[in-house]
């Protein structure tokens, strides 16, 4: 039998847990390390199985399936395709490197590093899964340590972090009481359908839904997913929140678990439904490219750094919807390929100011000023993060960002222009933030500020290196997750009949 | 027809053995009345072994009058695993109330009032049990006799069950009368007609909802809940919730789903109203709470809405989403109310923000109290999350809309218990010594957690367990 590699993944984290409940609380280097090490294993074997699976052979590799529930056919099944391995490689590396992110946190140490992992392991869940009800249990973990690690050691500036805390969590959990419903009908009529219970997503994706029903399930799952991905006009839980919480959560909430929004409406909503899909597209991309024009005005006209990449990551997920609404392969490979270079950027942009927060206790615009000359590496993490975000070619979301243009103009046409205004707008809210943040006359108030250095280089030196490396060789990442996304469309393609419009 | 004694044996068991408790309080010389706590905990576990070997004996006693079958097994072993728990976490609490022989020999009838509630086949039997169980638990809510509120509470719950008991029997002879039997399968009979609903028969029906409703603490007959949670013993506040509770689910499926089998489209629909109207109220009623009993007694009150919702379709999959929502509902309950009376041993106070910084006085604590209440709303991976599959499973092709009431309640229900997580978790103790939880309490709280934790993600054995008791109540019948 082949090594379980997956479990392995699943599991690191929970034994890492398990250590620290045994390591006394006043041990802070010994508890960052441990954190570091099984949070480091994931991120490292996650590196073997991208880099080892046979793109050739495609559909889901490293497959387990273990009878879990029987009476309601739920099996523990592991297995990654081209979909969920990129997504599962930018969990494990912005899990990683959120560690070292939040190196100089001193209060309750302990405490942080277990509830993080939990919410690592929560997120690792969603993507390995094969299975409804188990890709479940994972979604819903992840709420309840946000919420915790919000409240202790999130920060008051604009709102209050207990108001943070709980608008975050009771958004996603509204949203996710629609798609529960959803599922649980889903679930039930599949039964009906064949005779035979069974939550696997393929299981389901097989049985033939009528029509209105897959119209209304489409509907109750898309709103609890897109709550997720801060659709418009659902977004407002995500500026407040990313601000309201510490370094380490806004990296993996901005950068992996809203992608679960993402990756759970291509993997679930429109792979089982796919005519409730076909129906409902209009009104996603409508709400996407809102979205993008929105959130870049309202990033515009922030002075908070940490609302402006809130923001920002408002309105790159605006193209991850009209990605998907496009409903064609490039379309949804575009958006999978964004979801993980914004991943990438955010993660960096928030540990890159986190650790301006920790150094000067502002986040305030005006406050700064030529930063770049004071501490050069934070300004370098700066900029990267900022050329990757308004999709600088070279830099990994250049690629996708084009993709999904290609895919969304020939289904939306004028549609598809305003998305593409949006990245000059993109660009406008970027640029200013970083030429009145690092650039301009020298602050002396901020000559005693020391660089990074040490482990605090690790988010920069780890997360740059995705952020070129994905970016000068693209089919790194778009090969995976077209050998992902093609067959799936193919098998969802004579459903949709795809005319020649497509 | 011959009379098999032995499908009795576990209820005279239970009944000798509280008759033991209660005599023995009295030789034993006041000095060396220690040890009660773990003498019942020894009966009762041996009763609930008692419980599985007796599993595959199944039949029915003096003509349908007395039912044992694996369905009210499963719910003894409800009653006895709650009652486990609850004097577990209770030693402490108990010892400093004072005359334990009492106690325990009132919680031990008290359970053998619900077995008798479990098993009645026809309506005097379930009268009998539901009145022993109430005698039984009027004198735990007044235990704390130098305590006003503790009688004020005894008093209330004396008057309002008194008042729901005359409701429920008008209920009952009102079906009587127009049956011509009182026997649970002969009405079924009875009823199993084209046009044998009548106006009368419709009343009937009310009375009986109303009357049991009160002892589920359904809206609107639930007003006593808080007040009585409150004011009785923490011990007994959480027996109540969960043993009560199960006890009078246990007889409203049969009067329901059996009795009732022939015309139930003239009754799902006020169940599903009764059930949407009671997750709404206790989740609502919830939320401005400052006191810990009285916010999981309005949020006890919600879990009853959702377990009324496995009776709307009184099918097997709902009988079963009740039975095992009942079971998990146990350790969540007790697991929290143990929480909530250690802390009140150890520091004298309920009130919500008076456990500031919890979580650093006692991890374990703060742990399991916001595991529990997690449960409790549904949160994966734990057990309530499972519990509410398996009952909304059942109505989600025909009631949507009380799907979606129920997950929606569901999620603003975390709204209330993540404000005790707050208090627990940001603040800082006002004093920060570490709280001491004996042997017995932890070993309450672990076996809660755990428990909570592992039907939550696997709920396998549990459920397979659970419908072979389901799949009786419909064989008998």
């Amino acid at each position: 039998m082949e090594f379980p590699i997956l479990m392995a993944i699943l599991l690191s984290p929970i034994v890492g847990c398990i250590f620290l409940i045994f390591v006394p609380k006043d041990e802070e280097k010994l508890i960052k390390s441990i954190g570091a090490i099984f949070l480091g294993i994931p991120f490292l074997l996650t590196l073997y199985a991208y880099f080892s699976y046979d793109q050739s052979v495609g559909g889901l590799q490293f497959v387990q399936r273990y009878p879990w529930i029987n009476d309601l056919g739920v099996t523990l099944y592991l297995g990654v395709d081209g979909l969920a391995l990129p997504m599962l490689l930018l969990v494990t590396v912005i899990g990683f490197t959120a560690v070292f992110a939040s190196w100089n946190i001193s209060e309750r140490p302990r405490e942080f590093m277990i509830l993080f992992m939990l919410l690592v392991d929560g997120v690792i869940g969603t993507f390995v899964t094969q299975d409804l009800f188990i890709f479940l249990l994972f979604y819903e973990v992840v709420v309840i340590p946000i919420y915790i690690m919000v409240i202790i050691w999130g920060s008051s500036k604009r709102v209050t972090k207990e108001y943070a805390g709980m608008k975050l969590t009771i958004y996603l959990l509204i949203g996710s009481a629609f798609l529960l419903v959803g599922v649980i009908a889903t679930f039930v009529r599949a039964w009906t359908i064949t005779g035979v219970p069974d939550f696997s997503f393929a299981g389901l994706a097989r049985v033939p839904f009528p029509a209105d029903f897959q119209i209304l399930m489409f509907g109750l799952m898309a709103f609890g997913f897109c709550s997720l991905l801060s659709m418009w006009p659902f977004h407002s839980w995500s500026p407040d929140g990313y601000a309201g919480a510490p370094t380490a959560v806004s990296m993996i909430h901005a950068g992996v678990l809203k992608k679960i929004g993402g990756y759970g409406l291509i993997k679930i909503a429109v792979y089982t439904m796919p005519l409730g899909a076909k129906f409902w597209a209009p009104v996603i991309a409508v709400c996407g490219v809102a979205g993008v024009v929105y959130a870049a005005f309202a990033a515009l006209a922030q002075k908070d750094l940490k609302y402006v990449v809130g923001y920002s990551s408002v309105s790159h997920m605006g193209y991850v919807l009209l990605g998907v609404a496009s409903l064609n392969t490039i379309g949804i490979n575009g958006a999978i390929a964004n979801m993980f270079g914004h991943g990438v950027m955010a993660a960096l942009f928030f540990s890159t100011i986190g650790f301006i927060y920790e150094k000067t206790h502002t986040r305030w615009i005006p406050d700064f000023g030529g930063l770049i000359q004071q501490v050069p590496r934070l300004g370098v993490a700066f900029m990267l993060a900022g050329l990757a975000s308004l999709g600088l070619p070279g830099l990994v979301s250049f690629i996708p960002e084009f993709t999904i243009f290609v895919g969304a103009f020939k289904v939306f046409g004028g549609l598809a222009v305003i998305a593409i205004a949006g990245v000059i707008l993109t660009a406008l809210y970027i640029l200013r933030a970083a030429a009145n943040t690092l650039f301009g006359p020298k602050r002396h108030e901020w000559d005693h500020l020391e660089d990074i250095r040490g482990p605090e280089m690790v988010p920069l030196v780890v997360l740059g290196t995705f952020l070129v490396l994905f970016g000068v060789l693209p089919s790194l990442l778009m090969d995976m997750i077209n050998s992902g996304v093609a067959p799936m469309m193919a098998e969802i393609g004579n459903v949709l009949q795809i005319g020649g419009k497509f | 027809m011959p009379v098999d004694l032995s499908l009795l044996s576990l209820e005279i068991a239970t009944a000798v053995f509280g008759m033991i408790i209660l005599i023995l309080g009295l030789i034993v010389p006041a000095k060396g009345r220690t040890g009660f706590a773990y003498l019942t905990v020894i009966g009762l576990m041996g009763l609930l072994a008692m419980s599985f070997a007796l599993w595959n004996h199944q039949g029915t006693l003096y003509d349908g009058i007395y039912i044992v079958d694996r369905y009210s097994m499963f719910f003894k072993m409800i009653f006895l695993t709650a009652a486990i728990l609850v004097t577990l976490g209770s030693v402490r609490y108990v010892d400093e109330m004072g005359s334990q022989s009492e106690f325990y020999s009132m919680l031990v009838f008290a359970t053998l009032g619900m077995m008798v509630m479990a098993s009645a086949g026809d309506f005097l039997t379930l009268y009998l049990g539901l009145e022993l169980m109430t005698i039984a638990f009027i004198i735990l809510v007044c235990f704390k006799r130098l305590e006003t509120k503790s009688v004020e509470a005894g008093i209330k719950y004396l008057l309002l069950a008194g008042l729901s008991s005359a409701v429920l029997l008008f209920g009952l002879s009102l079906v009587y009368g127009l049956t011509g039997t009182a026997t649970i399968l002969e009405v079924t009979e009875a009823l199993f007609y084209p046009g044998a609903f009548s106006p009368a028969l419709a009343l009937g029906l009310v009375m009986l909802v109303a009357g049991l409703g009160f002892k589920i603490s359904a809206v609107p007959f639930h007003m006593w809940a808080p007040d009585i949670y409150e004011g009785a013993p923490t011990p007994v506040t959480a027996f109540l919730a969960v043993g009560s509770k199960a006890a009078s689910f246990a007889i409203l499926l049969r009067v329901f789903a059996a009795s009732f089998a022939g015309i139930w489209e003239n009754w799902t629909m006020l169940m599903a109203i009764l059930a949407a109207v009671t997750i709404i109220a206790g989740n609502l009623l919830a939320i401005p709470q400052t006191n810990l009993k009285r916010m999981l007694a309005y949020s006890s009150i919600a879990q009853a809405g959702y377990i009324l919702v496995g009776l709307v379709t009184a099918s097997p999959a709902g009988i079963k989403g009740v039975m095992f929502y009942s079971f998990l509902y146990v350790f969540a309950t007790v697991g929290a109310f143990t929480v909530a009376s250690h802390y009140y041993t150890e520091t004298g106070s309920d009130e919500i923000k008076d456990m500031a910084g919890l979580s650093q006085r006692s991890p374990l604590m703060a742990a399991v109290l916001l595991a529990c209440m997690l449960s409790m709303a549904g949160i994966p991976p734990l057990a309530g999350f499972a519990g509410k599959l398996y009952l909304f499973m059942t109505i989600v092709e025909d009631y949507l809309w009380l799907v979606l009431i129920g997950l929606v309640m569901s999620m603003v229900s975390v709204y209330y218990y993540l404000r005790v997580a707050l208090v627990m978790y940001r603040d800082q103790p006002s004093d920060p010594t570490p709280l001491n939880v004996p042997g017995s309490v932890a070993l309450t709280l672990i076996l809660a957690l755990v428990l909570t934790l592992i039907i939550g993600v696997y709920p396998g054995p549990v459920a397979n367990f659970t419908n072979a008791a389901a799949q009786s109540f419909f064989m008998l019948h």
